[in-house]
């Protein structure tokens, strides 16, 4: 046992590789966290707290708090990694992820706030009189939060794969342990899902014994850390290499002239210089720099369009994408239910609208790591999606600078590691808490087991967080090949699919009903979730078929899925990108069928509506309650 | 006795009173919203169209990407600021609404 455990040390000590640097502030950043955990663990003792955070949360540390679980690992890695691959089309993330929370303030925040319940399937229940619609509102949480897990671990298995990239298992006990590569050969390194595994088993373990009470205080210090972590390295680099503009003068549009001085990389290119691009995987500077490139014309190109018949399909995809993002934002369950924790519908505005300056100004950082990424990083075209690929560039940016001022870099890259361990910890802990609080507080609290005892749903909680975390953990190993960026652009089509036509609707039109409810959104988000799995199981498979034929070196033959989007562009960006008619779909559903069945309005519904629109100092809201409970028990 | 419900001598509770509530902060916010929505949607549309002046170079950044990388953010703000102190300034108008209806009624 001890030998076994000395062995492993030793494999994992003896290589060269491993920056003390970047261990130590990734440590560092894990150990604060799971303390910060513990210690409010003992604070959080009424059920109240532990989903809620007794509702007295100030503006300040909501907005910090908000920020810091929003702001996952596909802002602080994958749209750097995103903006790089594909370059300007990429940027449209970031923005929406920022600009989307208007949509939630002008139409959502505060009259959801002003209802007053735990969360979305709450508000379902309140809204329509309906246990069953809770049912249906609670699967939505779930599906939408596996989606959004699936990109988080995918930071992890990339994160702890680049700290550990030299350790070397190969002629140990532990060879078992080694990943392969494309070849199926052994190589050096930690294969990627023993970090999706190790970082799952913490973050489930922290929520499950500090609740969400813990959480607040911890994701507001989390967003300043990542904040930090983006921010700080930018303006070293831009220092060094030269400022945001002139790095993207380097790459020429199709209406500049003369091509930039490109340097073999012998040692640091000057200012003004940058690295030969790979011919064959990086996308020409024409392409990434303009609109319409690479990710928006993948599905037209692939079909064999000319480059002037693609532009109609590349127009089609970015409104799409932006009305996937922008609605998808209003949507999220695990930013939703934060909102209860404002004191009142004016905090919950206010909260809003601080939140959208502290991740407006993070958005503005990480596509400075993608341009600078794309001119001195461009090895990483090279490497396959998988955890090589530039989902990577904001780990590995910072170390350029070692060879001309040492250990620097290496504190910078440190940084940005434990921003990024910052990111998946604090994103996934959020998604654990709602998915977890829908299963005890929904699943357990009120369908199985209503009259059970605050004590039992508390540890109903815990079971429920661990379910969850292996759930999480399991699908988190199996998507190595998929962007970070897209699937939680993927997730975001979902919800902007189901819940926000759902919540947009019943705070500003009475006559829905809970039949029309329920229609619309099931059909809206069952269509984008079938979609959007179709498309990713298909690229997991092209990618796999791909590197196989590579390695084999013989022509990639399509399957049959793949060869029907080959076939088929339009669908498959319609199938990619679902949000532009499953949301207008979902919403004309919501209509029809409530016009349909008019007659099982609630019948005190101009008593809600009063409830969600008319301001609090009119103390309706105890009203509504004090009579809503007369009668029904 | 005053059945919060269908009690209808109360002005707060009133069809006429929730109707101008919700029309105006409707109103608003669809007002903020189509300010957001012209840009957002008129980039590609712009990009579309006019792709060489989006491609003009400012200070390194093509035209495009400066508006969509930088310039976005800040407009924004503007359009949720001024959301709040308006609808703010919109639910204390109505609170005075409520008292002297109720006022009235009485």
């Amino acid at each position: 046992m001890n030998i076994t455990a000395l062995q492993f040390l030793a494999a994992a000590t003896s290589s060269e590789g491993v920056d003390p640097w970047i261990l130590a502030f990734s440590v560092i950043t894990v150990a604060v966290t799971i303390w910060m955990g513990f210690r409010s663990a003992k604070s959080s003792k009424s059920a109240s707290d532990f989903f809620v955070a007794g509702r007295s949360v100030s503006v300040g540390w909501n907005a910090s708090a908000i920020s810091g679980e929003y702001l996952s690992a596909a802002s602080f890695m994958g749209v750097a990694g995103m903006v790089m691959s594909s370059g300007y089309d990429a940027l449209w993330y970031p923005v929406c992820y920022a600009c989307g929370y208007l949509f939630l303030l002008l139409f959502i925040a505060g009259p959801l706030r002003r209802f007053g319940a735990y969360t979305i399937p709450d508000f379902a229940e309140g809204r329509y009189d309906s246990s069953v619609f809770r049912k249906i509102a609670v699967c939505f949480v779930l599906f939408i939060g596996f989606f959004y897990t699936m990109p988080q671990m995918k930071g992890a298995g990339t994160t702890l794969a680049y700290i550990f990239q030299t350790v070397d298992f190969r002629d140990t006990a532990f060879q078992f342990m080694a990943p392969t590569d494309a070849m199926g050969k052994l190589t050096a390194g930690i294969p990627y899902s023993l970090g999706v595994l190790v970082v799952g088993a913490v973050i489930t373990l922290n929520v499950a014994l500090g609740g969400m009470k813990g959480i607040t205080l911890v994701q507001a210090v989390q967003y300043w850390i990542k904040m930090f972590a983006i921010s700080a390295p930018v303006f070293v680099l831009m220092a060094v290499f030269g400022s945001y503009g002139q790095n993207l003068s380097l790459n020429k549009s199709a209406y500049d002239s003369s091509p930039p001085p490109a340097v073999e990389r012998t040692e640091m290119p000057e200012r003004g210089h940058r690295l030969v691009m790979p011919e064959k995987t990086a996308p020409p500077d024409e392409a990434w720099v303009a609109p319409f490139g690479p990710l928006t014309s993948k599905a037209a190109k692939a079909a064999g369009l000319s480059p002037e018949e693609t532009k109609p399909y590349s127009l089609l995809y970015t409104f799409s994408l932006i009305v996937a993002i922008v609605c998808g934002t209003a949507g999220l369950p695990h930013i939703l239910v934060r909102f209860y924790t404002n004191p009142d519908g004016i905090a919950a505005k206010r909260t809003t609208m601080w939140v959208m300056i502290l991740i407006g100004v993070f958005y503005v950082f990480p596509p400075v790591f993608g341009v600078l990424g794309r001119n001195f990083l461009p090895e990483l075209y090279t490497g396959l999606s998988g955890i090589k690929g530039t989902d990577q560039v904001v780990l590995k940016l910072p170390t350029l600078i070692r060879e001309k001022y040492g250990i620097l870099g290496s504190i910078l890259s440190g940084i940005t590691c434990a921003g990024a361990f910052a990111a998946f910890m604090s994103t996934f802990s959020g998604l654990l808490v709602s998915m977890t609080s829908a299963l005890a507080h929904d699943v357990y609290g009120r369908m199985l087991r209503p009259q059970s005892s605050p004590e039992q749903r508390m540890k109903m909680f815990k079971w429920c967080a661990v379910l969850v975390g292996v759930v999480s953990v399991g699908l988190g190993s199996q998507v190595e090949q998929l962007d970070i960026n897209f699937m939680v652009g993927q997730a975001f089509a979902i919800a902007a699919a189901s819940y926000f036509p759902l919540l947009f609707m019943s705070v500003w039109w009475r006559g829905m009903t809970m039949m029309g409810a329920a229609t619309g959104m099931l059909t809206g988000g069952l269509c984008a979730l079938v979609c959007v799995t179709l498309t990713s199981i298909s690229d997991i498979m092209a990618k796999t078929a791909k590197a196989a034929a590579e390695a084999s070196k013989i022509a990639w033959e399509p399957d049959a899925l793949n060869a029907f989007w080959i076939g088929h562009p339009l669908l498959r960006i319609l199938a990619e990108q679902p949000a532009l008619w499953a949301v207008p779909l979902a919403i004309t559903l919501m209509i029809v069928v409530s016009k349909a069945t008019r007659k099982t309005i609630p019948a005190d519904i101009r008593m809600k509506m009063l409830v969600l629109h008319a301001p609090e100092a009119l103390g309706l809201k105890q009203e509504y309650i004090q009579e809503q409970q007369g009668p029904a028990h | 006795m005053s059945d919060p419900i269908h009690d209808d001598s109360d002005f707060i509770h009133s069809e006429e009173f929730l109707h101008g509530l919700m029309r105006r902060q409707l109103k608003l916010s669809i007002a903020c919203a189509l300010a957001f929505i012209i840009l957002l949607f008129g980039l590609p549309l712009m990009n579309y169209l006019a792709p060489e002046l989006m491609a003009q170079r400012v200070g390194g950044f093509t035209l495009t990407w400066l508006i969509l990388g930088v310039l976005f953010f800040p407009y924004v703000w503007i359009i949720a600021r001024l959301f709040i102190t308006r609808s703010i300034a919109l639910e204390n108008a109505e609170v005075q609404v409520a008292a002297e209806g109720n006022k009235r009624q009485s």
